[in-house]
C-alpha cells in the first residue's frame, strides 16, 4: 500500500500539479488534486470544469499544470470527458494508442451537483471510464460563496443569509454519492483531504474501476466556512469524526464504511469552529441546532446498516479482488468491475 | 431622499424592487453576482422569493413560469449565462411572456476574461436566438440610470408582455456613485393587459389589444388556454398555416415598435454638431468628455447616446445624425453597433466604427487622438 513517502516520492518524480497557482491560504483543493495524481499511475489527462481550481491555478501566465489540461465550460466537464475518452478508444480500436491513459475529471460541488449533473448523469450513464473527483467545499466559491446543492442546513452563504431571522439555508444538502451510485457504476466513494490514506486508496481502486468512478471528497474554504486558514484539515477531520462526512466506498453498488471513528464528537463542535454557522448559536436558533444533530445521527444509523448488510459481499471472492487493489501499480493492469465497455468494444466500427 | 454611494448592481436589484419585482431566480456569475446577493436579502423582507437555481437555463425557466403565474420577474447574468438562456428568451419574446434578463457584459467570446468589462454581447441580445425576433434591449451610462432603466425595462416588459434586457458593461456594475433613489409614483408602474374577455371555449388569450399586444390572464385566474413555443393562433393553438404564422410574426415586431420613442436617446451638444460620437454604456461617459474638450478646442463635437439599442428607430437615428458630417461608434467590441448606424445613416453622413477589444474602457485621450488623426487627413470633409 502506497504510503505518503511513496506519494511525495511519486509526486517528486512525476510532477503533475505544481506551484504557480493562486488557491487561498489553507484551501482545500489542492491538498486533493495532489493526493488524486499521485495515486494514479501512467500517463493523466486531467479534465477541469469552471470553478476556484480552474481559475486560480491558470492565471496568465502561469499554469500549475503539468499534465495535459482542459477546461471547457462549467457545465460539461463529464461531457468533455466522454469526448476525450471516445476518442482514445478510435485510437486504441486503430492501434494508434502505445500506451493507456487515465481521465481525470476535477469538478467543484457547483459543477458537479448543480451546473454539471445532467452532464455527469449522461456519462456516467453511458459508462465512459474516467475518475469523477468532485471537490466539494459546500458553496459556490469562486464566485463569492453562493449556496449550492451541496451547501448543508444551516449554513449562511450570501444567497442563504443567516441572521437573527433566517437559518442561512433552509434545505438539506443533496446526497451526490447516493445519486451517483443510482447510476450503478462500478465505483463511487465519499472521501476527505483529511484522511488522505483513504483518499488514497479510495483513487488506487477508482483507477481499476472498469467503467465511470466517482470520487466525492469534502474539501474546506476558509473564506467561505468561516475558519483559520491553519484549521483546514482539523476542521474536515471534525466532520468526518462527528458522522456529518461519512467515509464510504460503494463497490459494484455494495456500500461500506472505510473509517468508523471510535467515538463520534458531538457535531456542535463542528459547527462552532465554522462562522457560517454562528448565527446558530444565537437565542432561538436551537430547534436548528437540534435538526442538524437528529439529521447525521439518522444518516449515520442508515450507512452503519447499509455497512452491516453488505459485509457479507465484501468478504465473497469477487469483493476479494478489490482489496488486493491499493498498491500502487507500476502499470497498466486489468481492471475491475463490471465491464460496462463490452458493448462500445463489440461495436460493429470494430468489424 | 437620502443620498447614498452604491454600485451599479445594487441599483439594478433597488430599482427592480421599486418596480415592484416579486420573483427573482439567478445562477451566480461574475460580474453580475451583486444582483442576486442583493436580492437574496430584499426579496424576502418585500413579500417576493429569491431562489437560486442550478444553472442559467433554469434561471430563466422559473423566471418564464413565475411571469405566467403573475409575478414581476427578473433574472441577472453574464455572456456566457446570458448564452445559455437565449432558448427561453427566443421562447418568451413568441409566447409573449413578460420578464426582465439583466445582462452584464464581461469580455468573451467564453470563458474570455471575466472579470473585465466589454460590450460584446450587443447582437447576442439582438439575435442570440434562433430565429427572427423581436427584441427590446436598453442600455444604462450612469448607477443612477440602472436603476431607472430597470423600473423602464418592467415597465415595458409588462405592457408589451415581452422580455426586455438590460445591457450594462462590468465598470458600470462595480463602479459606485452617489444617487438618491426616488421611488416611482405607483401611477408611474405599469400593468401587463388583463384578459377583458370571459372564461369559457370562445377565449382567445392572443388575440392582441390596440398596441398589438397580447391579453394572457394568470394561470389560475379561472381560464384554460395554451402557452407553447410553437407558432400559434388568436387562441394559442399550434399552427402552421403560413398566413397566421406571418401575422403573429408583423404583431410581435410591431408591437416594440413605439419602444425607442419612449426611452428616447441622450443628445449632447448636438445641435450644430458635425462630428459626432455615437455611443452607450460606460463608452458615452467617456465620449461626453471628449466632446467638451473637441469643443475647447474649437471642434463642433457632439454626442449620440441611444437608451435603447433593440429595436432600432430608423427615422429617429436618421434625423438624429442628419446634420452630422463625420459620425464615430465608439464601442468595446468589434463595431456591433456601428453597423446598424451605418446601415440608416443620411447618405451625407460618413460613419467610422471604433472598435476596442481586450477588457478596458475607452479613455478620453484615445478618442481625442482618434479625431485629431482622422481630422488630419481631412476626415470631416467627404
Amino acid at each position: 500500500m502506497a504510503n505518503i513517502k511513496d506519494l511525495a516520492q511519486r509526486a517528486q518524480a512525476q510532477p503533475r500539479f505544481g506551484p504557480g497557482h493562486s488557491l487561498c491560504r489553507g484551501c482545500g483543493i489542492p491538498i486533493v488534486v495532489r493526493t488524486v495524481l499521485s495515486s494514479i499511475p501512467g500517463r493523466v489527462v486531467v479534465i477541469n470544469a469552471t470553478g476556484c481550481l480552474e481559475v486560480a491555478t491558470t492565471r496568465y501566465p502561469f499554469t500549475a499544470w503539468q499534465v495535459p489540461w482542459i477546461h471547457v465550460a462549467f457545465e460539461n466537464a463529464a461531457a468533455v470527458a466522454s469526448g476525450v475518452e471516445a476518442a482514445y478508444h478510435v485510437l486504441a480500436a486503430r492501434g494508434n494508442l502505445a500506451e493507456p491513459v487515465t481521465l481525470v475529471v476535477f469538478a467543484g460541488d457547483g459543477g458537479t451537483y448543480d451546473i454539471g449533473l445532467q452532464a455527469l448523469s449522461g456519462a456516467l450513464e453511458r459508462g465512459h471510464r474516467f475518475i469523477y473527483v468532485c471537490y466539494d467545499n459546500e458553496a459556490y466559491m469562486n464566485t463569492g460563496i453562493q449556496r449550492s446543492s451541496a451547501t448543508p442546513f444551516g449554513a449562511a452563504t450570501t444567497t442563504s443569509p443567516g441572521g437573527r431571522q433566517t437559518i442561512g439555508k433552509p434545505e438539506p444538502r443533496k446526497n451526490i454519492v447516493e445519486i451517483v451510485a443510482a447510476h450503478r457504476i462500478p465505483y463511487v466513494a465519499q472521501a476527505a483531504l483529511s484522511h488522505w490514506q483513504d483518499l488514497s486508496d479510495k483513487v488506487q481502486r477508482a483507477y481499476h474501476a472498469d467503467g465511470p468512478a466517482f470520487l466525492n471528497v469534502l474539501s474546506s474554504c476558509p473564506p467561505g466556512w468561516g475558519h483559520e486558514p491553519s484549521d483546514s484539515v482539523s476542521v474536515v477531520r471534525m466532520a468526518v469524526d462527528s458522522g456529518y462526512w461519512p467515509l464510504v466506498e460503494v463497490i459494484e453498488g455494495h456500500w461500506r464504511l472505510t473509517y468508523q471513528p471510535e467515538e463520534r464528537i458531538p457535531v456542535v463542535k463542528w459547527l462552532r469552529r465554522q462562522g457560517r454557522f454562528q448565527h446558530l448559536f444565537r437565542n432561538g436558533q436551537e430547534e436548528a441546532i437540534e435538526k442538524i444533530h437528529a439529521s447525521i445521527d439518522e444518516e449515520w444509523h442508515k450507512m452503519v446498516k447499509r455497512d452491516a448488510d453488505d459485509a457479507f459481499w465484501f468478504r465473497t471472492e469477487e469483493a476479494q479482488r478489490w482489496n488486493q487493489v491499493p498498491i500502487l501499480p507500476t502499470a497498466w493492469e486489468p481492471r475491475l468491475g463490471t465491464p460496462v465497455w463490452e458493448s462500445f468494444r463489440e461495436s460493429p466500427h470494430q468489424g | 431622499m437620502a443620498a447614498e454611494l452604491i454600485s451599479g448592481n445594487e441599483a439594478c436589484a433597488r430599482g427592480a424592487i421599486a418596480a415592484g419585482l416579486t420573483f427573482f431566480a439567478g445562477y451566480p456569475i461574475s460580474p453580475s453576482s451583486e444582483i442576486a446577493e442583493a436580492l437574496a436579502r430584499l426579496l424576502p423582507a418585500n413579500q417576493g422569493v429569491f431562489i437560486q437555481m442550478e444553472d442559467e437555463m433554469s434561471s430563466l425557466g422559473a423566471v418564464l413560469g413565475a411571469s405566467l403565474g403573475g409575478a414581476k420577474a427578473m433574472t441577472a447574468t453574464s455572456g456566457p449565462g446570458f448564452t445559455l438562456m437565449q432558448e427561453h428568451l427566443g421562447y418568451a419574446g413568441l409566447a409573449e411572456i413578460p420578464c426582465v434578463v439583466v445582462d452584464v457584459m464581461r469580455v468573451g467570446p467564453s470563458t474570455g476574461v471575466p472579470t473585465a468589462p466589454s460590450q460584446g454581447d450587443v447582437m447576442q441580445a439582438r439575435w442570440g436566438s434562433h430565429g427572427d425576433r423581436a427584441t427590446v434591449a436598453l442600455v444604462p451610462a450612469s448607477v443612477p440610470e440602472i436603476y431607472q432603466m430597470t423600473i423602464t425595462a418592467f415597465n415595458i416588459a409588462e405592457r408589451l408582455r415581452t422580455p426586455v434586457v438590460l445591457l450594462y458593461d462590468e465598470v458600470l456594475a462595480h463602479m459606485r456613485e452617489r444617487v438618491e433613489l426616488q421611488p416611482p409614483a405607483e401611477s408611474a408602474l405599469w400593468e401587463r393587459p388583463r384578459a377583458s374577455a370571459e372564461p369559457g371555449p370562445r377565449f382567445q388569450p392572443y388575440a392582441a389589444n390596440r398596441e398589438l399586444t397580447a391579453q394572457l390572464p394568470n394561470f389560475g385566474e379561472g381560464y384554460h388556454f395554451h402557452v407553447t413555443g410553437l407558432m400559434h393562433d388568436e387562441r394559442g393553438y399550434p399552427t402552421t398555416d403560413p398566413e397566421t404564422v406571418r401575422r403573429l410574426m408583423a404583431r410581435l415586431d410591431g408591437k416594440v415598435e413605439p419602444v425607442p420613442g419612449w426611452v428616447p436617446p441622450e443628445r449632447y451638444r448636438l445641435d450644430d454638431a458635425d462630428w459626432v460620437f455615437v455611443a452607450y454604456g460606460i463608452t458615452a461617459r467617456v465620449a461626453r468628455e471628449a466632446v467638451d474638450r473637441l469643443r475647447e478646442s474649437g471642434v463642433a463635437a457632439g454626442l449620440y447616446r441611444p437608451r435603447v439599442l433593440w429595436p432600432v428607430a430608423p427615422g429617429q437615428l436618421s434625423e438624429q445624425l442628419g446634420r452630422a458630417r463625420t459620425v464615430v461608434v465608439a464601442e468595446m467590441n468589434q463595431g456591433q453597433w456601428a453597423d446598424v448606424v451605418a446601415r440608416y445613416r443620411p447618405a451625407t453622413v460618413r460613419v467610422l466604427s471604433q472598435g476596442k477589444l481586450g477588457g478596458e474602457p475607452f479613455t478620453t485621450e484615445e478618442l481625442l487622438g482618434l479625431a485629431q488623426e482622422l481630422t488630419a487627413k481631412g476626415a470631416t470633409v467627404l
